[in-house]
């Protein structure tokens, strides 16, 4: 099913696929949404068991129980804006699974298109996995210090506007996950994102990172909205700024503004 | 997700007016680049910056404030809606109101501004003009069309002169910036603070009722105020668009384009002298009217809006909310159309999160007769035809978005500029002192109190005049203070200042150090209550004290200074660090401001 090297599926696509059966769909919502309904034939990954050990061996056997081989193709989805379901593709990504697609649109808005939901749990075949690590999409506090100051990198900050000016990574800029969709998918359209970046000053052939708060869910979504245009080389600072902070790594913050207090929050 | 279906409601009512020009924003974006490659000299990007409505902000060259106009304060649904998506987007997820009916983005990154404004030409709006020596939002009485005490409605006339100023060769490169105030009626006034300020009159000539207005001129707030002078009697509709250009063009030729403290148009009708001023004004606009080629009119569209009830969504067995009538007393006023009332939704010092907008969008379209809502003069909006029957039910949709604050038509609802929190010029922050009055004020239920109503509080981070303290009734403008070699915030405390038909500026009385800053004001409202006559409120109190017309223990400022100077004596830093600090910081106070833009 693999059209191209961008590791994003229509939902159009997913819909005429989904009888195949040949496709493992994975919603990484709460067990309990699940339950409630979800789209057909798709098995249950709460994202909070993945984060709970993300060792490779871990996500491998997750993988496996989930009957996802290295040969099965894999579409993951979410309902927190694409954020969730980009940091499994990214899971999956590095232990080395090749066709593992984000599902453009989230649960609500597959609904939302009339698309075929259900409340059937699939029967799932154990399936065998193996590791090989794809070392070149993880960023580590130790590289990112290493390179950020390197002239082709490009840092990016995918957390809300207030919390990157009170406290970000030095030389860091911000890009607010928000600022990725458009309306009724969980991306912006190809021009919108190019547009963003040439506006920006970030040039495509960068090494770009990103990061967020604590887990590599907002920034897994910058990730993927810049593998949607073909960037090559992109990075995802995966343990992000709580990492950072603990190892009491420099800080820089924009000084002398009382800017929380514009908030209505 | 917002993008949900919702069940099919009518469709939303279109603006009249696109305001927008989609070209604009990929200017704008390649300018930048050029700037940022140092490829355009700094000043003039900075005067193409303002013209297209990018503000700067304190102490950073890489963040900007978008100003989006709103002209006579009218916004549709669909456009908060978008207002909402774009400060999560590119600002930080607030969007702010302002005292003129603007509603701002703050901390956008500079690269962004034509994203948004490309996504503005997407519901007709435009932030062009709305900085920089232009002619700024026109603004109109959110209560123009409903008001009680009007003549007629100002709107159609507040709208044709946005229109044919926006983007007129002639207000591209004025001396300074330029500003129209239309309103309903003298009482809700503002239309002595600006250049150019009018409100509705009718005269009859030759036995016709004529429309005009009466014009008030070289009106302005900031570091040196004045009150505006009255052109004529009686000026007619046909009359307004020349007298307008009339005005324009002797501030455009005899305005001061060096002295940048000292050019707008207020201190060329002070220097000249009111009636040198306003014989050439009237002179100057005889040879408008003569020499024009064509036949040059404002294109009033005075056609009449649409007034539809939208399919009722009150459960008439409903209980009444509580605080409805607290809310209603505080909150709402009756049209002059029966059945009608206009609901005054309160924000803290204007600001709104992305989440409310999009609640106000919803409300607007489940109770508003008219389909749109108004600006306010006050950092607030104002949603217009909500009828009786629906009020209960509204008030219990605002609660639930955290909407319903009351005491928005009353002295509770403070007005700060941005201060601190975003502007270059600031020294305090003013913005986070209006909602701390604010809060305390609800705290104590004085929003209730009847002898408060018709009073004002308005706070400026500087002695520039974005929030407008000269005409409030308790008025403040932010300082440095300073005990020994510790620095503190010190607000110079004004009082008396009116915006209705007897325009006045504040009487400067004291500098009150920020955290002394409600102490005071709730000292000299406790002096307001000991002294007062049985039918007095504190604006008319206070009135006149400060024109030394008082008769009671309290015969005039000296002694409201006397009666408050225990209050405002700077304690020792180790018995109250706090007072060192301003608002919203956890530092020593210390003042530090960069270039202002309002003289760029």
């Amino acid at each position: 099913m693999i059209d191209s090297d961008i590791p994003i599926i229509s939902s159009k696509i997913l819909r005429e696929k989904i009888q195949e059966n040949s496709i493992r769909i994975v919603d990484v919502r709460r067990d309990q949404e699940y339950q409630q309904g979800h789209i057909t034939n798709a098995v249950n990954l709460p994202l909070a068991k993945l984060l709970n050990d993300d060792s490779p061996e871990s996500i491998q056997k997750i993988a496996q129980d989930l009957g996802i081989s290295n040969e099965t193709p894999v579409v993951i989805y979410d309902d927190t804006f694409g954020a969730l379901s980009s940091r499994v593709v990214w899971a999956l990504q590095y232990i080395g699974h090749k066709d593992v697609k984000l599902l453009d649109v989230t649960f609500s808005q597959w609904k939302d298109l009339g698309y075929e939901i259900s409340t059937e749990v699939p029967e799932i075949e154990p399936a065998t996995h193996s590791v090989k690590i794809n070392p070149e999409i993880m960023a580590t506090a130790e590289y990112l210090e290493k390179v950020k100051e390197n002239k082709n990198v490009v840092i990016i900050d995918n957390r809300e506007r207030l919390n990157y000016l009170e406290q970000h990574i030095p030389g860091a800029i911000n890009i607010p996950y928000r600022t990725l969709a458009t309306d009724g998918k969980i991306l912006r359209t190809k021009e919108g994102m190019k547009t963003l970046l040439k506006n920006r000053g970030i040039p495509e052939d960068a090494e770009i990172i990103t990061y967020c708060g604590s887990v590599g869910t907002l920034s897994g979504l910058a990730y993927y909205a810049l593998k949607s245009i073909g960037i090559p080389n992109v990075k995802l600072y995966v343990h992000s700024f709580k990492e950072w902070k603990n190892l009491e790594k420099p800080i820089d913050k924009q000084e002398n503004a009382n800017y929380w207090d514009l908030s209505a929050e | 997700m917002a993008q949900q279906l919702r069940p099919s409601k009518p469709a939303d009512k279109q603006p009249k007016i696109d305001w927008s020009r989609r070209q604009e924003a990929e200017n704008f974006a390649e300018t930048v680049k050029l700037f940022r490659q140092g490829k355009i000299d700094p000043d003039m990007f900075r005067r193409f910056r303002l013209q297209h409505g990018a503000y700067g902000t304190r102490m950073t060259d890489d963040y900007a404030m978008v100003r989006i106009k709103v002209p006579a304060g009218q916004i549709y649904p669909y456009q908060l809606e978008k207002i909402a998506q774009l400060s999560e987007m590119y600002s930080i997820g607030s969007a702010h109101f302002s005292t003129r009916e603007n509603i701002q983005l703050h901390w956008v990154i500079l690269e962004d501004v034509s994203e948004i404004m490309q996504s503005l030409s997407d519901v007709g709006m435009t932030s062009r003009e709305a900085c920089g020596n232009t002619v700024r939002n026109v603004m109109c009485s959110p209560l123009s069309g409903v008001c009680k005490d009007e003549i007629f409605d100002a709107t159609p006339y507040a709208m044709a002169i946005a229109k044919f100023m926006l983007r007129n060769p002639i207000c591209q490169g004025l001396p300074r910036k330029f500003k129209f105030n239309f309103t309903c009626c003298e009482k809700c006034g503002m239309i002595r603070i600006v250049d150019v300020g009018l409100v509705p009159q009718i005269q009859e000539i030759d036995g016709e009722k004529r429309k005009g207005f009466k014009i008030f001129l070289g009106g302005g707030l900031g570091n040196r105020s004045f009150v505006g002078h009255q052109l004529e009697d009686f000026t007619p509709v046909e009359d307004l668009l020349y007298t307008s250009m009339a005005v324009i063009r002797i501030f455009d030729r005899m305005g001061d384009r060096k002295n940048l403290a000292r050019n707008r148009m207020r201190y060329l009708v002070n220097d000249l002298g009111w009636e040198k001023f306003q014989n050439l004004v009237l002179k100057e606009r005889a040879v408008v009217k003569a020499t024009q080629s064509v036949i040059v009119k404002l294109n009033i569209d005075d056609s009449i809006n649409e007034i539809q009830r939208p399919i009722s969504v009150s459960d008439e067995s409903a209980s009444v909310p509580d605080g409805f009538a607290r809310w209603e007393k505080t909150n709402v006023i009756k049209q002059s159309q029966s059945g009608f009332n206009s609901a005054f939704i309160g924000l803290e010092a204007g600001d709104i999160t992305a989440n409310q907008l999009r609640s106000v969008a919803e409300i607007i379209r489940d109770y508003s007769a008219e389909g749109f809502a108004r600006n306010g003069f006050s950092q607030n909006i104002v949603i217009r035809y909500v009828h009786d029957d629906d009020l209960k039910s509204m008030y219990s949709r605002l609660i639930e978005n955290g909407l319903a604050k009351t005491g928005s038509l009353t002295m509770a609802s403070a007005v700060g500029c941005s201060g601190t929190t975003s502007c270059n010029l600031a020294l305090t922050n003013s913005h986070r002192l209006a909602k701390e009055v604010q809060r305390k004020f609800l705290e104590l239920n004085l929003d209730e109190d009847d002898d408060l109503k018709d009073s004002t509080i308005k706070i400026s981070g500087c002695p520039n005049s974005c929030g407008q303290h000269q005409i409030a009734t308790i008025g403040f403008y932010g300082g440095g203070g300073r005990h020994g070699t510790d620095m503190f915030p010190n607000y110079t405390m004004s009082l008396g200042g009116k915006f209705d038909e007897d325009s006045m500026l504040g009487h400067h009385t004291a500098r009150v150090p920020v955290k002394r800053v409600i102490p005071v004001i709730l000292k000299i409202i406790e002096l307001f209550k000991e002294n007062k006559q049985p039918d007095d409120t504190l604006s008319k109190w206070i009135d006149r004290v400060v024109k030394g017309n008082e008769s009671s223990k309290i015969t005039g400022v000296e002694d409201i200074k006397k009666e408050i100077a225990p209050l405002i004596v700077p304690p020792k830093v180790e018995d109250e660090p706090d007072f060192y600090m301003d608002f919203g910081s956890d530092t020593n106070y210390h003042t530090v401001t960069g270039k202002g833009e309002c003289a760029a």
